[in-house]
């Protein structure tokens, strides 16, 4: 690993000026905050990340969730993913990301790992994560060792000829069929993102993951109130059990009146880019009756524009059915 | 065992270049200590302090080998900076009991012949008391997806659940 300076932010405004100095807030920014960890330290023992100057932000008071006067929910950047996926405003109105976080990880990575940092985490391409492989993500213009190599956890929706990389977060998948907004303090002051458009599709240029610019800090996520008579849930397909990434996920938040969709929510994990909205899903789902055939028509167009690679084929019908099984679970009765 | 109190240098024989104080508290003791800011929070325990119960496996947050528990809470040690620590009580296997006056758990353990080589046990030992405060289900499958942060190449796994599972019943039993 390479040394840095280490300091340790006591309020938000110091914590942004010092970020403020790197040349970049994306791959290879040379001064980076530092919460819980999981991802960060990871990658500086692989050298795929090498900043010179790491700002501790865990102890700025952005650690809790709170109600909001819409009905919605706050939920600060340094709140921890076992702390939010426990709480129970989450557990009874925003049940989805409750399961999506307690299915990624391990109890010890979740008490670590941030909200913040979450939204922020690395893909687990091996390519990106070994530094004697071409990578674009980590080295622009090196090249896609994956595309030509061992691809079947990679993406099939939002790729480029330069980047196949999955976003491996499982809380971004529901976050993102919850509509949350994600909020910023930068050097320019205070902005709010949508999550759709707080991850960037790599395009030509897969080192750009975020908006995220230097001196740039989350400070907390809101959620929209919960839709008056909806459900929602995660399922998660991978290679075992527990404790692994998803080869395919769908998160669904689902208003059945009954036997009719009147609102739907789709996003999909483990096969995008990026946390993968899909509005085509929901306009086939919506105003339509709860039928498998229905379903099953919303993730053929969910998956009309999969790409797949040569050994993730199976990845577009893997995630075809999980979509199908979760909007089945969340459309039965209770 | 350093005193309460004690000043460990962080090489015994020069200090590192670009090594900086950090106080920490482990099992109840402090210590001010001048690390190198790349030091883990495993390797502090391990070479540093000198508390070799905490193993390293993977060092990448994979295994489970290192956990420890920091305000009660169990993590892994191998991707924590000390640094970033002060003031936060930090728990190792040692601070959970001893030879002659045994945790509950690290009694179960014994009991139930859950492990082989015993590389993986205190980082077991660690998560699995932490489980105790945790909302975990009662059931076996319960157990065995909140331990899945801990990995057992021997295969111990059987004991080690039911291990864990006899220390929640006589928990249940005494409340």
């Amino acid at each position: 690993m390479k040394t840095f300076e280490l300091t340790r932010a006591t309020d938000g405004a110091q914590a942004i000026a010092s970020a403020a100095k790197s040349k970049t807030a994306q791959q290879g920014a040379d001064i980076r905050f530092i919460a819980g960890g999981t991802t960060l330290i990871d990658l500086m023992k692989l050298n795929v990340e090498t900043p010179q100057k790491l700002v501790d932000v865990t102890r700025l008071p952005l650690d809790k969730i709170d109600n909001l006067p819409d009905g919605g929910l706050s939920i600060g950047a340094m709140v921890r993913n076992s702390d939010l996926a426990h709480h129970p405003l989450v557990q009874k109105n925003y049940r989805v990301l409750s399961e999506a976080i307690l299915s990624g990880a391990t109890v010890q990575l979740r008490n670590m790992a941030t909200t913040g940092g979450n939204l922020l985490q690395r893909t687990r391409c091996m390519y990106f994560r070994d530094t004697a492989m071409p990578c674009n993500k980590r080295e622009p213009g090196s090249g896609c060792a994956a595309i030509t190599g061992l691809n079947r956890g990679l993406a099939i929706l939002g790729t480029s000829e330069h980047c196949i990389a999955t976003n491996p977060s499982d809380m971004n998948v529901a976050l993102a069929a919850l509509e949350a907004t994600i909020h910023i303090r930068g050097p320019k002051g205070e902005r709010s993102v949508p999550i759709a458009d707080f991850h960037l599709l790599p395009g030509n240029t897969p080192h750009r993951e975020t908006v995220l610019e230097p001196g740039d800090l989350i400070t907390h996520v809101t959620l929209p109130p919960p839709a008056p008579g909806s459900r929602s849930l995660y399922i998660k397909l991978r290679d075992r059990a527990s404790y692994e990434f998803a080869l395919a996920s769908a998160a669904v938040v689902v208003t059945n009146s009954g036997g009719k969709i009147t609102r739907a929510r789709v996003a999909l994990g483990g096969i995008g880019t990026k946390p993968w909205r899909s509005p085509e899903a929901e306009a086939e789902l919506t105003n339509q009756s709860a039928s498998e055939e229905v379903f099953r028509r919303a993730a053929e167009v969910a998956l009309r524009n999969a790409k797949p690679q040569s050994q993730n084929g199976f990845k577009v019908e893997l995630a075809k059915r999980c979509l199908v099984y979760a909007l089945k679970a969340a459309t039965q009765a209770a | 065992m350093a005193d309460p109190k004690e000043t460990v240098s962080s090489s015994p024989r020069r200090p590192p270049e670009g090594a900086i104080p950090v106080k920490l508290k482990v099992n109840g003791k402090d210590y001010d200590l001048r690390i190198d800011p790349r030091t883990t929070l495993l390797d502090c325990l391990r070479e540093h302090l000198h508390l070799t119960g905490s193993k390293k496996g993977c060092d990448h947050g994979q295994c489970g080998a290192c956990t420890v528990h920091i305000n009660g809470r169990r993590m892994n040690s191998c991707l924590i900076f000390a640094a970033m620590h002060e003031d936060d009580e930090i728990t190792t296997i040692e601070g959970l009991g001893q030879p002659e006056n045994l945790h509950p758990m690290q009694a179960a353990f014994l009991s139930h012949d859950a492990y082989q080589c015993g590389y993986c046990t205190s980082g077991q030992i660690m998560s699995a008391t932490a489980l105790l405060k945790e909302p975990c289900g009662p059931a076996d499958a319960d157990v065995k997806e909140c331990m899945s942060g801990n990995i057992c190449r021997c295969g111990a796994y059987p004991n080690i659940v039911a291990a864990i599972q006899s220390v929640r019943q006589n928990k249940e039993k005494s409340a």
